[in-house]
């Protein structure tokens, strides 16, 4: 049997990218110091609290809180996150519909963590040529150098990714410690383990099959796709002429004298070919596996600028623009119903997440009345209902609230020997309540109110409308 | 498929071709020109294959796995050894260590459910009963796990929540109680349980008398009744004859040291007399229980069955958490 010269189903092309300089080149610098600034530091950001760690951004799962600066979110606040992820996807509509891929491009982090294992890349091994040099030598001494201290300061960098993203749900500080010496909760240490293989993995060795074979937002981000959607094309008409593309040789050295033989301004160097962290041919136009990151802009205009071209023969550019007989400067083609749909969908989101989190009250109270059995005949004839009052105490300070109700006589109140409902600081407490009320005013009654009151000055009392049953 | 190449090829004096439209085959071939494609299994599943087949190796290490004639492989003790602590029927502790099973994991669970109650079972324990019900946070945790205790042990007659039935089992949610509600007499109801008991009197009053009570315990209770029958019935109440007063007391409210009921207020436990739409109904059941009597208030004593620090927090499960107590 020959397996050797089985033919495989996918064959892998290992990509090997070039460096290259340019805006968007800076810009993706740019949105990569910011994103893992962000990200590697905020965990050690120190916030003073009360009733908690001091750390600015922690989700605590123990207690079952997610401090987020000044911010603390409650699981009855769950609904806020369905909110988050709305804005998040019409986010990503409106920004497709207007400028194509650019969270693939510039913010993914799939997109991050490969450029940055891509930089240590060439910053060990060197420039593409040296990289492919590299690949296909045996392995000696420099090759084990050189690709083993790549991926081992990969593997290094992913195991910090993974200690960082733990490090969210603990204090910082504490947490490292902990997890150095041996003390750290198990799920800890699956998490940090999950989390540098799955990082590893997905920045260093699959790359561009993430997004490409496994992402199924750059599958669908294609339908939000118009004409006017600005993409990053190729303007084949301008490079390809109608003789097409063609190398620079003699005769064919001048613009004058390509075009004069009909031929179009690209000079086939490949250079967006090399630059390509997927690995495609822009110029065979708009690809799924095209992330939209600029760089192949980036290698042509600095091309054109050597060859003393115009640049722009790959740009930002609409599909109708590039085919129009009359083409115009590229621009943002925003009057748009779907653009304004996504904008307007995104707008009300937003609004109501921030009305939402901005009008949430401190206290939470629901009231439960027992029901089994629903009223209870005291000894005089009179009527005795019970509820459970249960109260969240969302502020930083332990807090004290006065129970009273309203509708029915004052005294008919009762929840035991309890002297004060003293509720801690984010802790939720539930008492007892009970309420008797003599035969004539309890057939009368179907409903009265709780008023929670909590002690701190301006705060706004808490009524909930409950029912009262008896034998009628 | 293409077909184009396999005319004229792997005959026996010819060499067998190895490739048919780029797939290589086995290099065997049958009557000339059939010869098996070989489409080799990609690389990935045949070493998922691999990792699966060396899992189950470490598994029979880890958990029982091969049956062996009535028994089974238990895996490498130490390897896979679970310790838990188990009460036995009479109350005693045994750590037990047996190979990975679930029921085994389910007991380190429990195990670990009851290390962490422990600190506010002992609470509990050390608290006295007015203080209990005066710690808000103590008594949410009475009010849950009394809950479950109650439901255990309690609900079949009491109900699920302490309503009782009437005829069976007393209402533990009013303010009624035949044997005092305070804590201790509470406590010493769960601890010893009780038995309740009234004698019949068909044989020691006359049937016309009978009814004359009947009717002055419906008066007591503001139900119907017949006035003049009543007010004989009050004055045979009193006397020695029938001796009603010793037991119910004078004022006929009861005596809680002998669980006697209280006849004026308007709880009933033995006769539905509320639910009762004539009086004539009414009359009938009260006038049966004072013939034939009653034998079947019994509470079965409960200190074998639960420990002291659990019947302390069903006390005041009872007291507070049912909302009853006095």
């Amino acid at each position: 049997m020959d397996v050797s010269s089985a033919k495989p189903a996918l064959k892998h092309i290992p990509i090997v990218t070039r460096s290259v300089k340019g805006k968007f080149r800076n810009f993706k610098t740019a949105v990569m110091l910011l994103a893992y600034s962000v990200y590697f530091l905020l965990p050690w950001m120190p916030w003073s609290r009360n009733s908690a760690a001091d750390q600015a951004v922690m989700f605590d799962l123990d207690t079952r809180r997610f401090f987020i600066f000044d911010l603390i979110v409650y699981p009855q606040d769950i609904f806020w996150l369905a909110m988050l992820l709305f804005i998040a996807a019409a986010l990503l509509f409106f920004t497709t519909g207007l400028i194509g891929r650019a969270w693939c491009g510039y913010f993914c982090f799939q997109t991050l963590w490969s450029d940055l294992f891509i930089w240590i890349e060439h910053r060990i091994q060197g420039e593409r040529p040296a990289r492919l040099r590299l690949k296909s030598q045996p392995w000696n001494a420099e090759k084990v150098m050189k690709v083993g201290g790549s991926h081992a300061l990969m593997i290094l960098i992913s195991f910090w990714t993974a200690v960082t993203f733990a490090a969210y749900f603990s204090y910082a500080p504490e947490f490292v410690v902990r997890l150095f010496s041996g003390e750290a909760a198990q799920a800890a240490y699956i998490t940090v383990v999950v989390l540098t293989i799955t990082t590893y993995l997905a920045a260093g060795v699959i790359r561009e099959h993430v997004c490409t074979m496994g992402c199924p937002y750059a599958r669908f981000q294609g339908v939000m796709y118009e004409a006017d959607t600005l993409a990053v094309s190729y303007d084949a008409r301008r490079g390809e002429g109608t003789a097409g593309r063609i190398i620079p040789k003699a005769g064919l050295k001048t613009r004058e004298e390509r075009q004069a033989k009909g031929h179009g301004d690209c000079i086939d160097c490949g250079f967006c070919v090399q630059v390509c962290p997927t690995g495609i041919d822009i110029r065979d136009g708009l690809q799924y596996q095209c992330i939209s990151c600029g760089l192949c802009i980036d290698a042509c205009n600095n091309i054109m600028d050597s060859v003393g071209y115009p640049r722009g023969l790959i740009r930002y550019d609409s599909e109708r623009n590039l085919s129009s007989e009359h083409p115009v400067k590229p621009h943002l083609e925003w009057k748009r119903l779907k653009v304004w749909g996504y904008a307007l969908a995104l707008i009300i989101a937003t609004g109501l997440l921030f009305y939402n989190i901005g009008s949430r009250s401190d206290t939470e109270v629901t009231v439960q009345q027992t029901r089994q059995p629903l009223f209870v005949t005291l000894s005089d004839g009179s009527f005795r209902n019970r509820y459970q009052i249960h109260i969240v105490n969302k502020t930083e300070q332990d807090e004290v609230y006065q129970l009273t109700v309203r509708g029915i006589p004052a005294e008919s109140l009762n929840i035991g020997d309890i002297p004060q409902i003293r509720v801690r600081a984010g802790k939720s407490l539930t008492i007892g309540a009970r309420i008797d009320l003599p035969r004539e005013i309890a057939i009368t009654t179907q409903a009265f109110d709780f008023v929670v009151q909590p002690s701190s000055p301006d705060a706004e009392p808490l009524v909930v409308q409950t029912n009262f049953n008896s034998k009628r | 498929m293409s077909q184009e190449n396999t005319k004229g090829s792997g005959t026996a004096e010819q060499k067998p071709t190895f490739s048919q439209g780029g797939v290589p085959t086995t290099g065997h071939s049958w009557d000339g020109d059939i010869r098996e494609l070989t489409n080799p299994l990609p690389r990935w599943w045949v070493w998922a294959f691999y990792i699966t087949a060396i899992f189950t190796v470490v598994y029979w290490l880890f958990y029982p796995a091969w049956p062996v004639g009535s028994t089974f492989t238990k895996g490498v003790p130490g390897l896979n050894s679970i310790t838990y602590t188990a009460t036995q029927v009479d109350g005693t502790e045994v750590e037990k260590t047996t190979h990975w099973n679930m029921r085994s994991k389910f007991m380190v669970e429990m195990n670990e459910l009851h290390a962490a109650q422990k600190q506010w079972f002992d609470k509990v324990a050390a608290t006295p009963y007015d203080q209990i019900a005066q710690d808000a946070e103590l008594m949410q945790f009475v009010t849950s796990a009394g809950k479950t205790l109650f439901s255990d042990n309690c609900a079949p007659c009491h109900q699920a929540g302490g309503q009782g039935v009437i005829g069976f089992a007393p209402n533990l949610t009013d303010d009624h109680w035949q044997y005092g509600g305070a804590y201790e007499q509470i406590e010493a109801t769960i601890v010893h349980g009780r038995r309740g008991y009234m004698p019949a009197f068909k044989e020691i009053v006359s049937d016309e008398e009978i009814g004359q009570l009947a009717n002055y315990v419906l008066s007591l209770s503001g139900e119907p009744h017949d006035a003049g029958s009543a007010s004989s019935g009050a004055k045979l109440f009193q006397t020695n004859t029938a001796g009603c007063y010793a037991c119910h007391g004078a004022d006929a409210k009861g005596i809680e040291g002998i669980g006697s009921a209280n006849l004026t207020d308007k709880i009933w436990l033995w006769a539905n007399i509320p639910e009762l739409n004539t009086p004539e109904e009414k009359l009938k059941v009260v006038k049966t229980i004072i013939s034939g009597g009653l034998n079947r208030g019994v509470m079965p004593p409960w200190e074998d069955r639960l420990k002291p620090d659990q019947i302390k927090l069903l006390t005041v499960y009872v007291h507070q958490g049912l909302g009853g107590g006095k």
